[in-house]
């Protein structure tokens, strides 16, 4: 079995008002030091071995997971190992 | 004329669209279950608001994933009236059939309360009823009613007069005060505020009603002889 | 997962390990003498909740005796998911409160989203569709960070819930007491409509029947809710977060739709949904209520975690779970219309003759009880009550007669009190159209909803003013049903009958129990003398944080009925010229008012009086008025008093303005709380018909189309501001005070 973690964070250049209001916090609470803050969806999908599984990431990535009009996505797949 | 209003787990303005057709209108109506409908039976498709699969993931994308919008595209392309309001805007965006995304409220709250909309274009088949520039009074309910695309599209929307409604006093950040766009063919209109929500004045406003005669006027100029 | 070994009987008893799940040593033996044995760990967790407050009203069952239940129009009283009321046409209202209290306090956001959850199930179990919901709401202070945050969690969570529901939320109140500072109210109630032949019970009859599970799975989510809801909140209630549970608004509206189809078929014997208890209570309950017993194999029940136990299957309050008693042989007639909306409809047990309650479980028999000795046998407790020392005091102080001197500036600082300032902030955040029926939607007296097809609507609201009740509970809980009714009687509406959500402290103290009894006598009176029995309900007790009490909370809901929609009558002024009236006289009564609250920052002497006699008169007096077309608007006079309603009868309109004349105390005119008064405009051309059909009523001024609002005495204006200002105060109140740091 593989783990894959996907990361879909919303495009450069798109307005990430809930990123803003979390930077706005950090600062009031005397986080100066931070510049920005981009907030993302994050998922874990356990899936069988296959050959192809990166581009069946990919392939769904681009049909569902995110929106390729305002998100972005990265993904890494981890060996799950079983006890 | 009869309209579809199509069901999807989660939809909740379902019947509010049934009720301003048949009610308000005077018009055929059926609820149809996006798992048995077949869309070729009717004259024009609406898709209602609501939290289709509980707007998990992002709002209008895994009904945009369903059998039956391969339905509703091959209905678009034949010229058929489609109405997406709310949570329908969002599938239609979601399935492409409009362009453009949607993105939160810029104030990241939901919000419901009666918003004024300027008519940009009342020359498209769903708002001839209208005088252009007309303000009409039309509730929304949305939390993620933020319109974005990027600058070229924006211009080509702007180019082929696909804006229809327009926010006097943007609520939520969307991109030109963007409330309502149609696809350059001109017979897909998406919009966030609710027209079915204004159809009769005993609720408030009865500034929507207008939108559903001119689906009906120009579909029986067209359609109707002798009409 | 490993898990440790269950205790045995033995040990249960001799470690008293049954006092940690709120069991008493008398209540634990006469457990045994019921079971004639020990119960194991499964039944005694079984016991703890079916004999908690939450689920058996052990302490208040005495004292809910006193309300009045019965009318004609009742079809249904307490008892049931939720009351249910006749409002002709073959059509019923459904309707019922409930709190979360406990819950939103450690984890505001699911608290108060499945709070909504839960109430909505109440109402559709009983067959009807959940046409509206309404929030009761209390906070500390806004000027507090943690209450802030309690404040803005609590009122996403009912939006995020609600507005994926698609049942509109319509209105409530808020009222913001430092009393309230650790442990906010959240009491949601939900209204429902139904065709009277559509009415469902949960019972399991029908021996032989089949039970079946629908909706979520069962997890271990909020073991031990209902025992949590009746215990004070202590500093380590933090860490009992686990015992919150998370809600699925997408199930349930799935849920919603497939089970109003379901009530169609006559296959379906029974309904009722898995709220606190989960599994245990509406199981145990059904078979009480027919009479007959219930097996179930737990192995059936599905399961959203692996290696569950009985007693966490048992206790769990997993949200979104219905349990469905169907005829036996026809169960895939149910099952299918389930399969439409993707949920499986489970067969985990039946209906038996024996009226045990048994649970089978991995092949062995884990819990065997007499079932109406869980729902019906729980102990009843007669609590000592005693007059505190506060109220004695209160009583015999000499009237609090406040000195204002400079009205229009006390007007502004009212305007700007949380408890009287605009919610638009919270209630734009509410779909409060969906279902399109809203026709007084939240900022009105009450909220109204139109009944589609039919000339008539209905009416509702939520209310309590919590400081009266402090002040004096048998008052303040006469209040309380009398401002309820006066608010559905100014829409236009015939008040019909009421949901009680008692809110109160810790009922071990006996002053908190005096509070408690006095309110119900107070409220049981005035539910008497206006004709609104008492239909449905809720108790929360231990509502205390750090040892102190909050305000006793009764909190009512209350319907009425337009008997059409020509009757239904805004809360605010309509025209230039209209001309205003006062219903009611002014005493100078300033006990826990707003006024008071402002200039001494606290709340003492005595609540305003009431005269039942002369409160269900006036109502009557104005709405046959109303009725017979002769008021323009009606607004009842509540917190501020005079001069707060005379402002907000100009908020809604931008064009508008008034002049009034007051005679006799200046401060007592325009601020005293005073009951039983109701402030009106009426057409020129209604001037006599209206004063010919209402005594008791005086001439004060007119509207205007000036802007500003002018109070004049001795020929002189007090006030005179314009309406704009006004309105930037009281609207900019809550989001200045929410943004400003803590």
């Amino acid at each position: 079995m593989k783990k894959v973690l996907i990361y879909i964070t919303l495009k450069e250049g798109v307005l990430d008002p809930q990123g803003k209001t979390v930077q706005h916090s950090l600062n009031t609470l005397g986080y100066e030091t931070v510049r920005e803050v981009r907030v993302g969806k994050y998922m874990e999908l356990l899936m069988e071995d296959d050959a192809s599984i990166e581009s069946q990431v990919e392939e769904m990535c681009e049909k569902l997971l995110a929106n390729p009009v305002i998100e972005n996505y990265t993904y890494t797949i981890e060996e799950v190992v079983t006890l | 004329m009869k309209f579809a209003v199509v069901v999807f787990p989660g939809s909740n303005c379902d019947r509010d669209m049934y009720h301003a057709v048949t009610d308000a209108l005077g018009e055929e109506a059926e609820l149809v279950w996006y798992q048995h409908a077949n869309l070729a039976d009717y004259d024009a498709i609406l898709l209602p608001g609501g939290f289709s699969y509980g707007d998990y993931l992002r709002s209008g994308a895994i009904a945009s994933t369903s059998d039956i919008v391969l339905q509703l595209k091959e209905q678009a392309s034949k010229g058929k009236p489609v109405l997406g309001v709310c949570n329908g805007f969002q599938i239609l965006l979601e399935s492409g059939l409009l362009p453009g995304a949607m993105l939160r409220n810029k104030n990241l709250k939901f919000m419901c309360h009666h918003e004024d909309l300027r008519v940009v274009n009342s020359h498209s088949m769903f708002t001839t009823a209208y005088a252009d520039d007309e303000i009409i009074s039309i509730p929304i309910a949305h939390g993620e009613g933020n319109y974005y695309c990027d600058a070229e599209t924006l211009e080509k929307l702007e180019k082929n007069n696909q804006i229809i409604f327009k926010y006097e006093n943007n609520p939520n950040g969307s991109v030109q005060d963007i409330a309502g766009i149609i696809n350059k063919e001109g017979n897909v209109l998406g919009m966030m505020p609710h027209p079915e929500r204004a159809a009769e004045t005993l609720l408030g406003s009865a500034d929507g009603l207008k939108l559903f005669q001119s689906i009906v006027e120009n579909w029986r100029k067209a359609y109707v002889t002798g009409a | 997962m490993l898990q440790a070994p269950e205790l045995t009987p033995e040990a249960i008893e001799e470690n008293r390990v049954y006092q940690d799940m709120g069991l008493t040593d008398g209540e634990f033996s006469t457990i045994k003498k019921i079971l004639g044995r020990l119960p194991n760990f499964t039944e005694i967790g079984i016991f703890s909740v079916m004999w908690s407050e939450h689920c058996s009203y052990k302490t208040s069952k005495p004292l809910l005796k006193k309300f009045p239940t019965k009318a004609p129009h009742v079809l249904q009283g307490p008892g049931e998911g939720a009351g249910v009321v006749d409002i002709g046409d073959e059509q019923a209202v459904v309707f019922k409160i409930e709190s979360h209290n406990h819950p939103s306090a450690v984890e505001p956001y699911q608290g108060a989203a499945t709070g909504v959850g839960g109430i909505i199930r109440d109402v559709f179990s009983m067959g009807a569709r959940p046409i509206a919901t309404l929030n009761s709401l209390r906070f500390g202070n806004l000027t507090n960070g943690r209450v802030k945050y309690l404040f803005e969690e609590v009122v996403h969570g009912i939006a995020g819930y609600g507005n994926c529901v698609g049942v509109p939320t319509v209105g409530g109140e808020i009222q913001f007491d430092d009393s309230y500072e650790g442990n906010p109210l959240v009491n949601a109630m939900c209204v429902g409509l139904i065709d009277q032949k559509d009415m469902q019970k949960g019972i399991a009859s029908g021996i032989g029947n089949t039970v079946l599970y629908v909706g979520s799975k069962t997890g271990r989510d909020g073991i031990h809710g209902a025992t949590f809801a009746s215990e004070d909140l202590t500093e380590d209630s933090e860490s009992k977060r686990s015992s919150v549970q998370v809600g699925d608004p997408f199930m349930e509206k799935l849920l919603i739709e497939a089970c109003l189809e379901v009530i169609h078929s006559d296959a379906l014997v029974g309904m009722q949904d898995m709220g606190a208890a989960g599994l245990t209570s509406s199981a145990s309950e059904m078979a009480s209520k027919a009479g007959t017993g219930m097996e179930m194999n737990l192995d059936y029940i599905p399961q959203r975690e692996e290696n569950m136990t009985a007693y966490e299957m048992m206790l769990s309050e997993s949200q979104e779970r219905m349990l469905l008693v169907v005829k036996q042989g026809r169960e895939k007639e149910i099952q299918d219309v389930f399969a439409k909306y993707d949920l499986e409809a489970v067969a985990v047990g039946k209906v038996t003759d024996d009226k045990q309650f048994r649970l089978l479980h991995k092949g062995e028999v884990v819990t065997d009880i007499p079932v109406d000795a869980l729902a019906e046998d729980a102990p009843v407790y007669h609590k000592p009550s005693k007059v505190p020392r506060y109220y004695e005091e209160f009583q015999s102080m000499t009237e609090y007669l406040p000195k204002v001197t400079e009205h229009q500036e006390i007007l502004k600082q009212l305007l700007q009190q949380p408890t009287i300032a605009s919610k638009a902030y919270v209630y734009d955040q509410y779909d409060s159209m969906v279902q399109a029926n809203t026709v007084h939607a939240p900022g009105s007296s009450a909220a109204v909803v139109r009944v589609r097809g039919f000339d008539k609507a209905l009416a509702m609201t939520t209310d309590c003013n919590s400081r009266y009740l402090y002040l004096d509970p048998e008052t303040g809980g006469k209040i309380a049903v009398a401002e309820a009714a006066r608010n559905i009687v100014c829409s236009g509406a015939k008040p019909l009958a009421l949901t009680d959500g008692l809110n109160f402290g810790n009922p071990d103290k006996p002053e908190i129990f005096w509070q408690m009894e006095k309110s119900v006598e107070g409220m049981s009176e005035a539910s008497l003398a206006l004709h609104t029995p008492v239909i449905s309900g809720n108790v929360s007790l231990y509502n205390e944080s750090n040892g102190q009490g909050i305000f006793p909370t009764p909190v009512v809901g209350m319907v009425g009925l337009h008997r059409s929609v020509k009757d239904i009558t805004p809360s605010f002024f309509q025209e230039n010229g209209d001309l205003i009236y006062i219903i009611g006289e002014t005493k100078a009564e300033f006990g826990g008012s707003e006024l008071q609250n402002i200039l001494e920052g606290k709340y003492f002497g005595k609540a305003p009086a009431i005269d039942l006699t002369i409160e269900a008169k006036r109502q009557a007096t104005l709405l046959q008025a109303i009725q017979d077309g002769l008021v323009a608007s009606a607004h009842d006079l509540a917190e501020g008093g005079l001069a707060v309603a005379l402002a907000e009868s100009l908020f809604a309109q931008k064009q508008l303005g008034c002049e009034v004349t007051v005679a006799g105390d200046v401060t007592t005119a325009l601020f005293s709380e005073t009951q039983s008064r109701f402030l009106v405009s009426v057409k020129q051309e209604n001037q006599l018909a209206f004063e010919a059909a209402v005594e008791d009523t005086k001439y004060i001024g007119k509207v205007t189309n000036s802007k500003e609002l002018i109070i004049n005495h001795h020929h002189q204006s007090v006030i005179k501001e314009q309406v704009e200002n006004l309105s930037a105060l009281w609207k900019g109140a809550i989001p200045c005070l929410l943004k400003s740091k803590a």
